[in-house]
């Protein structure tokens, strides 16, 4: 057998937690330049941490993610028209405490990076980055915002990030905060108390497909470790664990969320990955627009489908995709087994005339053609609760 | 998980219970650890032949495909099948009920160049200290 899990190198970057994940067990792996969590054998590995996500309440350790502040120099507005410049989405439209999916794009209508956008305050905003392309954003912010009057300060290393996802995750974070999560949506965030933290900011947001928050506490390892101690205490009587990279990513598979390197990168535009709804084309110029209207005049040459394998098989990253005659016409971008289906699922990249819900592909495994049906994505979508349930604090 | 003293193991994480010149081969506990749930198997079909390092088939966990390559030459006689359908037994019982194949061995003094369990223990002890340096 050949080892998956590569030995950690002291070279490789380390959140305030790592000392602690090594405490656990946890599996490291490199990811994108990090010593990160793959899974946690004493949170019952991967599928289980995958399942307590979907069914009650798991943490993450997600410290690699990068930060960025923009906000106003001498006079208001700047900030404001420095991300609309670097970024697809329409920030105008962001009230305070809200945030929004946005991507940074090459002038080709490529990507640079997916962000979320939190507006924090009237002229002040913050970009929250992949850990793998943090000092290539942190370049492209700075010089391409060169002239505008706006501050960019990289808060990356500030923070420790955790998210506490799953529908139990309301339920848990509640017992640690003053604020009144009922009130806060999806995509919404507010400033609490945590733990006795001031001043936390606490966000609706996530990876999973799942309710859940994203929490953001000073990155000392004292404090750190701290606020996760507190996190899985609160979080025992819910059934909380530990989950790793590897059930990050078949959550997100499932909920289709796009992963850079993978549904995204410098050579995918935003229609190809079907990101139209996350593009404001009406807005003022983007660096990346005009490149974007030639692109849709042209016309898709591929698009992005979900697959489901009929034949036994896992399709897997950078796999073939072939048409019924068994000829090369796309690839995978992501596939793994699908833990809450109990389905091989994937994304691949295939022609607009195979990209109906129904077709038949081949995907190539190893030495053999393997049937696979073009379905219909999300592959897991969470039930619409009526009203959030409101928890008492504890 | 204790690792039987007839078996003998390869680098690779193999495992090899020879009698006479029939042999069955799977993987070890620390194998089945370190791919985490495993959820598929493909093993050769009777009648194929193992060659001495190369792989024989394919053991897969959510999050990635492992080769299983042969401690030894010879010809299949007999595939787990059942693993198809509970390929998690590789996880509960990787030295008894999860055998992956049964061959008849082409050379039965090959296996002589393999560690016992003894040695095998020393090297993945090695192994865990490397990977937590």
């Amino acid at each position: 057998m050949e080892s998956v899990t590569s030995p950690a190198i002291t070279a490789l970057r380390k959140t305030p937690l790592n000392a602690l994940h090594q405490r656990l067990g946890a599996k490291m792996v490199n990811f994108g330049g990090w010593d990160m969590p793959v899974e946690y054998p004493s949170s019952g590995g991967l599928i289980a941490e995958h399942k307590a996500v979907r069914g009650g309440v798991g943490v993450f350790d997600v410290s690699h993610m990068g930060d960025i502040r923009i906000h106003s120099g001498k006079v208001p507005g700047g900030a404001l028209a420095a991300v609309q410049h670097i970024s697809m989405n329409d920030a105008s439209l962001l009230a305070i405490g809200q945030a929004h999916y946005s991507a940074m794009l090459y002038p080709e209508g490529t990507f640079v990076d997916d962000v979320i956008v939190h507006r924090l305050g009237t002229d002040d905003y913050l970009l929250v980055i992949n850990a793998g392309t943090r000092e290539k954003d942190i370049h492209w912010v700075r010089s391409n915002t060169k002239h505008f009057d706006c501050i960019i300060e990289e808060l990356s290393d500030a923070y420790t990030q955790l998210a506490i996802q799953g529908p139990r995750a309301v339920d848990v974070v509640q017992k640690l905060t003053d604020a009144n999560l009922a009130g806060i949506k999806n995509y919404w965030f507010t400033h609490g108390t945590v733990c006795g933290l001031k001043n936390t900011l606490i966000a609706r947001t996530g990876y999973t497909g799942e309710d859940g928050f994203e929490i953001y506490v000073p990155s000392d390892r004292a404090t750190s470790e701290e606020i996760w101690a507190k996190v899985t205490d609160a979080g025992r009587a819910f059934g909380i664990v530990p989950c790793g990279l590897g059930a990050r990513n078949t959550l997100r598979l499932e909920a289709k969320m796009a992963l850079y390197g993978h549904e995204i990168s410098d050579k995918i535009n935003v229609w190809e990955a079907g990101l139209d709804r996350y593009c404001k084309m009406e807005k003022r110029d983007f660096i990346g627009r005009a490149a974007l209207e030639r692109a849709k005049a042209a016309g898709l040459t591929r698009t992005l489908v979900g697959l489901e394998m009929i034949d036994r098989g896992i399709a897997r990253d950078e796999y073939r995709v072939c048409n019924e005659a068994g000829e090369p016409v796309g690839v995978i971008t992501s596939g793994s087994p699908s833990p809450s289906l109990g389905k091989n699922i994937a994304l691949a990249y295939v022609p607009p005339a195979l990209s109906a819900v129904g077709t038949t592909l081949l995907v190539e495994i190893r030495a053999q053609k393997c049937k696979a049906q073009v379905v219909p994505t999300p592959f897991y979508k969470r039930a619409k609760k009526s009203a959030p349930q409101s928890a008492k604090p504890v | 998980m204790a690792y039987p003293p007839q078996y003998r193991y390869t680098k690779e994480h193999e495992w090899i219970d020879v009698r006479g010149d029939i042999a069955t081969i799977g993987i070890t506990d620390y194998a089945q650890h370190e791919l985490g749930d495993v959820v598929f198997v493909e093993l050769p079909k009777v009648g194929a032949k193992t060659a001495t390092g190369k792989s024989f088939g394919t053991v897969e966990s959510v999050k990635a495909v492992s080769e299983i390559y042969a401690p030894a030459a010879g010809e299949v006689l007999e595939a787990n099948d059942a693993l198809q359908n509970t390929p998690e037994k590789i996880n509960t019982d990787p030295h008894g009920t999860a055998w992956l194949i049964k061959i008849k061995l082409a050379n039965p003094t090959e296996i002589a160049g393999l560690m016992d369990a003894a040695a095998y223990e020393a090297f993945i002890a090695e192994k865990s200290t490397e990977a937590s340096a």
